[in-house]
């Protein structure tokens, strides 16, 4: 009879637990003990209080991504008049909120907020996307077929589509700078940019720290709480504000458990055969087209 | 009228520490301070800024601590700070440079922060986040200037990366939506 060590045993019963474990649980609950961000990721701390909204953050980007021109001058003000969202030829605005709790007005920058498990990442099936042990998500242009499922994926609404391409519309949305700074330890262009330091860059752990000691030394500045520390499963750009954050734009009811989840059980399986029909049916008429062409060549000779 | 003196910043520590001397001495606080500083932090996209120093002196009354914290020998402004400063010497450099870093984000700065077990100050800000907060919070509360170029005017290159100037875009129908 084979000898069956204590340890092996000890192993299968174990791995069978957790199998078992597992396919007890809720998706949820799954993918969050999957993965909880790179440890030594990092992240920025945007500081509502401390934004003047002068800009400089969006004129920097538009010079660093080498963004076409904007439609107004960056330190045109008129822009506050809407709410605007980041689009394909802007990766991060900056808006302005009057707030029945502020006697000023509070601006409030958007971007991609990197999350931990970016529901962007986990609904795309070419797997254009990657999230870097730095923080930043990042996508391939050359493997995106311009699907748009991680824009109805992304609890922020913040990829974009450039259809300047009508063929090949490719999304668009901040990198954190990754290609030119983030990898080589740099914070990104806007934060370096910024007057007031309202963004702080630094590793994501130390910001969390840091956040709840603002928080804690300035009594009465700050709502007790920091977005995006557990908003989606964690973001790497994370907010503190001086009036409850559904009154400057945040959506406070996104849940800490990361999107990942649910969009891998429905986006994924059921709309994709939707959002990839456009590609299914070129895919379909090329093949069919080049079996014709194959045929036609096939009788010339 | 004295002759005001043009101090880059990197000179001001050395000037500085002359003025605390004096202090040191039982003269009157800021004799030797500089008249004026110049802020060249960002003299790529906007021309550096004449920081009138004796103005700003006599504007707080002689009062170092306003823009100084501890560092001059004074009991400083804010409550917090009291816990541990509220019967400081004067410090061995009070220039801004000094504390608050160029490089905010090297990543040995970073490291240094977080490294040191029991050190208390791991936020403090960068020197050009130093200058905007503090004059900019005073200037809004004492009805000064606060519009960025109403202290420093944009450099050509200013104007090209904010696109603005001679660089501001062709006006379009609807400009402001898309
Ligand atoms: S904010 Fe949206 S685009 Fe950015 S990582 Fe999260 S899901 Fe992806
Ligand atoms: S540069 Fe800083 S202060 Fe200016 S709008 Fe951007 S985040 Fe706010």
């Amino acid at each position: 009879m084979k000898k069956v060590s204590r340890r092996s045993l000890l192993k299968a019963g174990l791995a069978g637990g957790v199998a078992a474990g597992l396919a007890g649980r809720p998706a949820s609950a799954r993918a969050t003990a999957s993965f909880g961000g790179y440890p030594e990721s990092m992240g920025v701390l945007v500081d509502l209080t401390r934004c003047i909204g002068c800009r400089s953050c969006e004129a920097a980007c538009n010079a660093e991504q080498h963004l076409p021109e904007p439609d107004l001058p960056f330190d045109d003000t008129s822009v506050f008049e809407e709410k605007r969202r980041t689009t394909e030829r802007a990766y991060t605005v900056v808006n302005r909120y009057e707030t029945p709790a502020a006697e000023h007005p509070l601006y409030r920058k958007i971007q991609c907020n990197h999350c931990n498990e970016p529901a962007c990442l986990s609904s795309c099936f070419v797997n254009a996307y990657r999230k870097t042990p730095e923080g930043a998500v990042i996508y391939d242009p050359t493997v995106c077929v311009g699907c748009r499922t991680c824009m109805v994926a992304c609890p922020f609404y913040v990829p974009a589509y450039a259809y300047s391409s009508a063929t090949n519309p490719v999304i668009k949305k901040c990198i954190f700078c990754y290609d030119t700074r983030l990898r080589y330890g740099r914070p990104p262009a806007c934060v370096e940019a910024c007057p007031q330091e309202a963004l702080t860059f630094g590793r994501r752990q130390d910001l969390i720290k840091m956040g709840h000691e603002r928080i804690r030394n300035h009594p009465g500045r700050y709502v007790d709480h920091i977005y995006g520390e557990t908003e989606v499963g964690g973001t790497a750009w994370m907010y503190l504000s001086s009036v409850p954050f559904d009154q400057v734009g945040f959506d406070t009811d996104l849940g800490t458990a990361p999107i990942i989840s649910y969009v891998k059980e429905f986006l994924t399986i059921v709309p994709m055969v939707l959002t990839i029909w456009p590609a299914l049916f070129v895919g379909f008429h090329l093949l069919a087209t080049r079996k014709e062409n194959a045929r036609d060549k096939e009788k010339k000779s | 009228m004295k002759k005001a003196r043009k101090i880059p910043l990197s000179g001001l520590a050395a000037v500085l520490s002359l003025g605390l001397m004096a202090l040191a001495g039982g003269q009157a606080v800021g004799f030797d301070a500089p008249e004026e500083v110049t802020l060249d932090q960002m003299a790529d996209l906007y021309e550096p800024v004449e920081f009138d120093h004796a103005a700003h002196i006599e504007l707080t009354e002689e009062n170092c601590a306003v823009c100084h914290h501890h560092t001059t020998g004074e009991t400083p402004v804010q409550a917090r700070c009291l816990h541990c400063h509220a019967t400081p010497q004067p410090a061995e450099s009070v220039a801004c440079a000094d504390c608050h870093p160029q490089n905010r984000y090297a990543a040995s700065y970073l490291r240094a922060m977080t490294a040191a077990p029991y050190r208390y100050h791991t936020d403090i800000v960068g020197l050009k986040g130093a200058y905007h907060r503090l004059c900019l919070a005073c200037h809004q509360e004492e009805g000064a200037p606060t519009g960025c170029q109403e202290c420093h005017a944009r450099t050509e290159r200013g104007d090209r990366r904010f696109h603005a100037g001679a660089y501001a875009p062709a006006q379009r129908p609807q400009a402001a939506h898309h």
